[in-house]
């Protein structure tokens, strides 16, 4: 039993209550206190990830002990992937809800924003814990509700629009996803992951279950925006106030969608070539086509939004391509290398776009518009955001020294080395547009000439802001620290070990 | 067994209606029909014929119980359901004063 486990979705709902309750007494009272809880999630999540090492650690939760070897209450399960995770989401929140104090002071009615943004976080955290499916559904549905919110939050137009379009789409993944756990539920009697496992191995129906894999695979992957259903990315994250989009866009997708993915895919599922064959498409598919169609995009936020399903699609393919091996039996050490690859992608993918967002916010509220045609020269006026940005773009470009570079080779030689050339000279390929395409934001941005007339007082942006910026930025260069052998043995081994080994994750849990 | 289909269907139906629906209110219409489909899966989930509510009576050993764990699913499922739906038509009337049509084919500002 690990006592830290439940906090980190008692802390966020506790303040998301207090906010809203004492939100009204105390003056600015809200924005400190979902502050210091992020802060405090934070500090655990580090904690976390330093002991976790390669242990799992269990809390079941109202203390239900297991009967006969059937485990009956609800599990949350903390091990060397979900940290992972868990540290995304509450560097990533920390740092946006700083950066929202001085972004957020143009709307009314901040006590909502972080109210809803405490909820956000406790829903997510609950995902990534969650050892049993229906609570997967549950901390989803809790987490997509704040974002419904909190993308409709300047209730104009656009995001009155966006909103509508997610939550039609996010409606339908949830029934779908609920629909697939029923039916999960009606063949095994259990909704425990691990006890699924064990369930699935005395008795495992192909085309049945092949049927269910899809449902969870369009379910989550409409959650995650993979390429046949991503209508509803550029919109709703283009829409949100910034430090929202960087949520959404560095973290929620990645809990609520890919995070659920391979966990399922990894650790529940038997693995079969025809799954990770599919999946494997997607993921280019989802690399290509993105890169395509940020290319031609205008409007910074957007361009951002298109380029959050390419860089995905690295992931869901690195990841295709450890089950691919893996379903063969083959090379497993190809496999866990392009496992490897795939996860540092998601945690440096979380840290860039989660900047270059917080980057467009900083140059929306600098000079009021997201339209590249109308900026230009913004180096001048704003140093920190435009160096910050550099980096970020770099980064997700793959330009060594920054993380991207490094994830991207990883995944690269992944491909190479399990025979997939073709793949390996698409995602060459994606890479070099993806940097045209970010020298194009750069120049168009901070560099080009500007006109005189729209100069005004344009300056640099508060200090919440730019704090915010420089620590993300700190981090995309710190990242690249975790392809050395003695850093990488203590943070990525333990994910890969328990992804790589389908049947570990359920051993341990139901102790057989 | 047909029952099993027969919510499957419902459920394409709510799908479909989502998909091809014009009216604002129309597609929050068809979720709820998806949604309560899947309940009702759920509900037919539990049920094993000529059980009886699992009270637990040592007196009467009854031996064919209902399954209890779908019925506390599809509770929570439901509460879900309604936050969702009031989030939904809660938008939708914000959509209504801003556009001033429920007709999704104007509602297009987002393009690209």
């Amino acid at each position: 039993m690990n006592p830290l486990i439940p906090l980190f979705v008692a802390l966020p709902l506790a303040g998301a209550f207090l906010i809203m309750i004492l939100g009204r007494f105390i003056k600015d009272f809200n924005k400190y206190f979902a502050s210091l809880i992020l802060l405090i999630l934070f500090i655990f999540s580090i904690y976390s990830l330093i002991t976790t090492g390669s242990k799992l650690s269990l809390y079941k939760v109202g203390g239900w002990e297991p009967v006969n070897g059937i485990p009956i209450g609800i599990y949350m399960v903390m091990d060397g992937f979900t940290v992972i995770v868990l540290c995304i989401i509450n560097i990533v929140g920390f740092l946006s809800v700083f950066y929202s104090i001085s972004y957020i002071k143009r709307f009314t009615a901040e006590n909502y924003y972080y109210a809803l943004f405490c909820l956000m976080v406790a829903g997510m955290n609950g995902v990534v814990l969650s050892g049993d499916l229906f609570n997967i559904f549950v901390f989803l549905e809790i987490s997509v509700i704040g974002a419904y919110a909190l993308v409709a939050f300047g209730v104009e137009k656009n995001e009155l629009e966006a909103t509508f379009k997610y939550q039609v789409l996010g409606g339908i993944a949830s029934f779908i996803i609920l629909f697939g756990i029923g039916l999960i539920y009606w063949k095994t009697k259990t909704l425990n992951i691990a006890d699924i496992k064990a369930a699935m191995s005395s008795g495992y129906e192909k085309s049945y279950y092949l049927f269910v894999q899809i449902l969870i695979l369009s379910g989550f992957g409409l959650k995650a925006a993979i390429i046949p259903f991503h209508a509803w990315l550029p919109d709703a994250h283009s829409s949100a106030p910034s430090p929202i989009s960087a949520m959404l866009s560095g973290v929620l997708i990645k809990a609520v969608g890919i995070y659920v993915i391979i966990r399922l895919f990894f650790n529940m599922f038997a693995i079969t070539e025809g799954m990770s064959i599919l999946i494997t498409t997607l993921g280019a598919l989802s690399m290509v086509i993105g890169v395509f169609l940020a290319i031609g995009q205008w409007d910074i936020k957007r361009l951002l939004a298109y380029h959050s399903i390419s860089q995905m699609g690295y992931v869901v393919l690195s990841a295709g391509i450890g089950m691919i091996l893996i379903s063969r039996g083959e090379k497993p050490e190809v496999a866990a290398l392009a496992i490897a690859g795939g996860v540092f992608h998601l945690i440096n993918h979380a840290a860039f776009k989660g900047l270059l967002f917080l980057n467009a916010g900083a140059i929306e509220y600098s000079i009021g518009t997201r339209d590249l045609h109308e900026m230009g020269g913004l180096s001048k006026f704003m140093p920190a955001t435009s160096a910050t940005s550099f980096i970020a773009s770099m980064s997700i470009s793959g330009i060594p020294p920054f993380n991207g570079f490094f994830s991207k080779l990883i995944i690269i030689i992944a491909a190479i080395m399990a025979r997939f050339y073709f793949l390996a000279l698409l995602a060459v390929i994606v890479s070099i547009i993806t940097l045209a395409s970010f020298l194009k934001f750069q120049r168009y941005a901070f560099y080009n000439k500007t006109d005189t007339t729209n100069k005004r007082k344009i300056k640099e942006v508060p200090f919440p802001m730019v704090f915010s910026m420089v620590i993300m930025s700190i981090l995309c260069v710190l990242l690249s620290l975790l392809v050395i052998p003695g850093i990488r043995e203590s943070v990525l081994t333990p994910a890969i070990d328990i992804l790589m080994d389908p049947s570990k994750y359920s051993s341990i849990i139901t102790g057989n | 067994m047909i029952a099993y289909w027969m919510c499957f269907i419902l459920f394409l139906v709510g799908l479909y209606g989502a998909i091809t629906r014009r009216n604002l209110i129309k597609i929050a219409i068809s979720l709820s029909i998806m949604e309560f489909s899947t309940f009702l899966f759920f509900a037919m989930i539990g049920y094993i014929d000529e059980g009886v509510a699992p009270i637990v009576d040592p007196a009467d050993p009854v031996k064919v119980y209902v399954d209890p764990l779908p019925q506390a699913l599809v509770l929570t499922a439901i509460v879900i359901g309604l936050a969702t739906t009031a989030m939904l038509m809660a938008v939708i009337i914000r959509i209504y004063r801003k556009y001033g049509t429920f007709d999704i084919r104007e509602i297009k500002n987002l393009r690209g």
